[in-house]
Formats: C-alpha cells, structure tokens, sequence
C-alpha cells in the first residue's frame, strides 16, 4: 500500500491526461464532433475519409520521407561526429558544447534564424553559395543557380532537413557517452590481432553501442514524426508552396482547432498511434540479431 | 582517456572537429551578430558577418532591444522589449510563471514517485514501471485534442493551467532518470533510519533527497529546456493573447508585424534563447559534479 500510494500522483496524472484522452480520442473517431456540438456517432466514417483524403496522403508521405531522412542522416552524423570528439582532438569539450548547445535552442527561435539563414537575397547561406556558383559556372560555362531554399517545393524537405540535422546535439551526447563505456582493453585486443581501424569500428565499437542506437533510432523516429513547430513558422500554416512542407501533425492540428474537426483528427490521433506502436515493434523485431547486449539476453 | 586509433593525425582531426563545431555554431553565432545591426547593414549587398558601426558607435548595439534614446531622453526608435503592440516583457514573464511552476511540480511529484519505485515493495510494481516506459512513447499530438476538450470541461483554457499542472503528476523520464539514481544509493544508509524509527517518508527527505541533488538538478533543468520551447501546447491551450509565452509571443511577433526588420527579429529570437543559454552555462557545473558523485561509487 506504501508503494502505491507513492506512486499514485504519477497513476492519476497517468489516467486523466493519457489514459483518457487516449480512450475519448478512440471514441472521437467514431464521431462527427465539431466540439461546439455533441458528438455524432458516424461508425467508420472517418478512417474511411482518411484513405481518400488527398491532403492526408500528401502530409503522410512528407512526414514519411522527412523521418526516413532525418533518423538515417542523423544517425550516421551523430555517430561520426561522436566518434571524432571521442579521439585526442585539441580543446573537444568546446566543440562538443557547440555542437550540444543547438539542441537546446527553443524551435521557434531556431526557425526564425533558419528563415533568415536561408533568405534567397540577404542569408547567409546563398550570399556564401553565389560567388562560388557564379564561379563555377563561367569555369564550366552552366547554369547553376542558389536554391531557393523555402520557396521551391523541391528544396523545402531538404531544407527542413538540414535545420533539423542541426539539432543532433542530444543524440551526439548520448552516443559520446556510450562510446566512453566501450572498454579499450578491446580495442587493444583486436588491434593485436591486426584488425584494422575500419575492423575495429566495425567489429567493436559498432556492437557495443548498438543498444544506444536502437534507443536513439526509436525516440528519433517518434520525434521526427512529431514535426510541427519548425515548417508551421518558417512555411506558414499551409506548409509553403505545394504544401511541400506540411506533415501529419500540422493536419492533425488543422483538423483538431482550426477546422474544429475533432472526430476526424481523433481518427487520424489513433492512426498514429498504431503507425507508431507498429514501426517500434517492427525496429525491435528486426533489431534482436544486429543488437549486441552484454552479457546475453 | 583519450585514445588515438582515430583516422589521420591530431592536428587534421582537430582541424575537422573546429570545422564542424563552427558550422554548428554559426546559426547562433548569425542571430545574435544580426540583432546588434542596424536595418540598413542587414539590407546591404555585404555579407559581413559582423556588425559595422559597433566600433564607431557602441550604443548602437542594444538599439534593437531597448529602443533608441536621443541626447534629451527622448524615444527614437522602439526596440524589441519595448514593442508597443506586442509585450515582449509580458510574455517573458508568463514563460517564467509556466517554468517555474512546472519546474517544482515536476521535481517534486518525480522525486516522491520515484520513490515508490525504487524503495518500497509493492505488488505489481514491475509491470506499473513497464508502463510508465511505455508511456514516454505516447506522441502528444496523439493526446492534444481531447486534452483540449478536457481543460475546457474543467474551465482551464484560457488560462496558463494546462501548461503546468500536468507536471506536478510526475514526468515519465524523470521519474526513471531519479529512480536509476536512487538505485545506486547503498541501502544500509535507508536501512539504519528505518531502525532509528524513520518513515518512508522521513528516509526520502532526510536520505535519498539530499544525496540526489545532481539528480534532482538534471530534473530541473530537463523540465525547463522543455517547457521554455514548448510551441505546440501554447498554441492549443492559450487564447489571450496577455497569457502567451515567449516562444508563442515570438511567432506571433513574426506573423503580426508581416515585414518584420530581420535585425529585430533576431533580437527576439536571441532574447527567447538568451535564458536556456544561461541556464545551460550556469548547470554545466551541476552536471560535473553529477558526474563526480556517480563515478564516487564505483
């Protein structure tokens, strides 16, 4: 009975701001309900408006590459990076605290001063990227031209890419930690054994920190699918031109609010919820022959 | 520590190391540099990175913040902070109520349930702790909509409630993050207590707390960096615009004023990350002596 009344704050928060929310979003999604009336019991309605909604599948597939991209780009980054401020580089706790540091930067902030970096005219980016373009091309006599960062439906995923890639710090930290924990007497073990750099980052480092990237991946993934903040300022509540630039949440939000289309966004609230469940369970699945845990199982 | 098998000499890995730490730094580097320009230098064909007329006139620099004084003490120009349509200071201080209402209620609710996990033996702890995991999972774009119907039945929107009262339930990775460093407190000390007549209660305030300061401080400031950015809930859970936070304040700052001077806007961005940035420097000790004090017990 100590025990639980210990941890009955955390069971009651559980129940009324998850657990709840969660069972009436499951019933909202079976309704018409605009919040300003009563719920409308609609059956399948809403699930079935989702596969042939359009804008649902547009903001599904943007979200899908845009996690696709920012898990593997940022892994790879975050890795590497970690790996190089883990050798005998000169003065590396300054270079990790500024690679930490715009991990803590408030998503507002970090998107206006992405919009101002990727300005066509004034920013930073293509003033820097012009001059070496204009030079290419008299060398080579083409065409090439600075991106239009925010404006071109091509660039805007690649763009919001780059800004998000920006934010590894958390992750690098996390990774530089795991590293630390790697025993040398490995390293030096295999290096007897004249495996090579390559072999040993393979064959050591790589397996001792699976775990860490397993964990990494999975809060990445769920992370990155949650996008909303960033390409909701810098692009506008539309998403930018095409709607290059609008994801699941921002339409999960639209429908909720500012559609006041809540039965519909409850629809798409469980949809995530199960895309989520099944993508962790699929990783975990897929990982338990790559993953390397000391000690067995 | 250090160790050498890495590709290439020191002095080319450093090299590269200072490459990509400056990229990383540059962003930052760019708003705070542009927020100290004046409009003209920041519509100029130059791509100087550094303010011009800092050196000829350094009270220029915070011309963008606090407006523009003339020799008689008259207001030229307004500054950020002293926007007369949107209320900076206002805002600032609604963020730091939200922080520090939830800061405290997060470390309190977490300090006491962690507890309960990590010290008392009760029936089916192990599978309530499984689902506390769990729930860290749970997206909250999931759990907003019906959050929203849920304060509006309690008569919370419109007001800063929804944005702190949650915390004061426990925050799931807090409570893991206290409940791990219980766990590494030897049980002898909770033990002696118990026999000189201590309650659960007693052992946990006069024990375990005052030995997990570094632990209780990584709370503190996980809670802060998350509640200070948070965009999305602000935007759901607030109407009035007197209630805003900082980071909703900034984007509305944005929008409102349609062609907002660059040089501005960098100065609001730089005055809502100017407070995590502090925080940052000033718990990095925190987080050393957190450190010192795991690596004791080994």
């Amino acid at each position: 009975m100590t025990g639980l009344a210990f941890v009955s704050p955390w069971i009651i928060g559980f129940c009324v701001f998850q657990l709840l929310p969660i069972c009436l979003a499951f019933y909202f999604s079976f309704t018409e309900y605009s919040v300003l009336e009563s719920p409308l019991w609609i059956g399948l309605d809403n699930y079935a408006g989702l596969v042939r909604d359009p804008v649902f599948w547009k903001a599904t597939a943007n979200t899908g590459v845009f996690v696709v991209l920012v898990v593997a780009l940022g892994t790879v980054l975050a890795i590497g990076i970690a790996c190089l401020l883990n050798t005998n580089v000169w003065g590396r706790t300054v270079w990790r605290a500024m690679v930490f540091l715009p991990s803590l930067v408030p998503l507002v902030a970090a998107a206006m001063v992405w919009m101002w970096l990727y300005n066509g005219e004034l920013g930073i980016i293509n003033r820097t990227l012009d001059p070496v373009l204009g030079a290419v091309n008299a060398l080579l006599r083409t065409d090439l031209r600075s991106p239009d960062w925010l404006g071109d439906p091509g660039w805007i995923l690649v763009s919001l890419v780059i800004m998000t890639l920006w934010t590894l710090g958390n992750a690098m930290v996390i990774y530089l930690a795991a590293l630390q924990d790697v025993p040398r007497s490995l390293y030096e073990a295999a290096a007897i054994d004249g495996v090579s750099r390559f072999g040993r980052f393979r064959h050591v480092t790589l397996p001792m920190i699976s775990p860490v990237v397993l964990f990494n991946v999975i809060t990445g993934l769920i992370a990155a699918w949650q996008v909303f903040a960033v390409p909701y300022i810098m692009l506008g509540p539309a998403g930018g031109p095409g709607r290059a630039g609008y994801f699941y949440t921002t339409y999960l939000y639209d429908n909720s609010l500012p559609y006041l289309r809540m039965g519909y966004a409850s629809s798409m609230a469980w949809v995530q919820l199960v895309v989520i469940l099944a993508l962790t369970g699929l990783i975990l699945w897929a990982s338990k022959r790559v993953v390397h845990y000391q000690g067995g199982r | 520590m250090a160790r050498t098998s890495g590709i290439g000499s020191r002095a080319a890995r450093t090299a590269l190391a200072a490459l990509i730490a400056a990229l990383f730094a540059l962003p930052l580097l760019s708003m705070v540099l542009t927020s100290l320009k004046p409009t003209e230098q920041t519509l100029a064909d130059s791509a100087a990175l550094l303010p011009e007329p800092l050196s000829a006139t350094p009270r220029y620099a915070l011309d963008n913040y606090i407006g523009e004084v003339d020799d008689d003490g008259i207001v030229i120009a307004r500054g950020v902070w002293t926007d007369p349509i949107v209320d900076f200071p206002l805002f600032f201080r609604n963020s730091l109520i939200v922080a520090i209402l939830s800061v405290t209620g997060a470390v309190i609710s977490s300090a006491i349930v962690a507890y309960g996990f990590a010290r008392v033996r009760w029936k089916g702890r192990g599978p309530v702790f499984g689902l506390l995991l769990a729930t860290m999972m749970i997206p909250f774009p999931v759990l907003m909509g019906p959050m929203y119907i849920i304060f509006k039945q309690l008569g919370w929107i419109g007001t800063l409630r929804p944005l702190w009262v949650p915390a004061w339930f426990g925050v799931a990775f807090s409570i893991f993050l206290l409940r791990q460093f219980y766990m590494t407190i030897p049980r002898e000390l909770d033990e002696a207590a118990a026999i000189d007549g201590c309650s659960h209660l007693g052992i946990l305030v006069r024990i375990i707390l005052p030995l997990s300061k570094p632990a209780l401080a990584v709370v503190a400031l996980l809670q802060f960096i998350a509640v200070w950015n948070d965009f999305l809930g602000p935007l759901i859970f607030l109407q009035h615009r007197e209630q805003f936070t900082l980071a909703l304040g900034l984007a509305l700052y944005q929008s409102q004023a349609g062609n907002v001077p660059w040089n501005l806007l960098m100065a609001a961005s730089t005055l809502v990350v100017l407070p995590v940035a502090v925080v940052f420097v000033l718990t990095q000790r925190t987080f050393v002596e957190g450190i010192a004090t795991q690596g004791l017990k080994g």
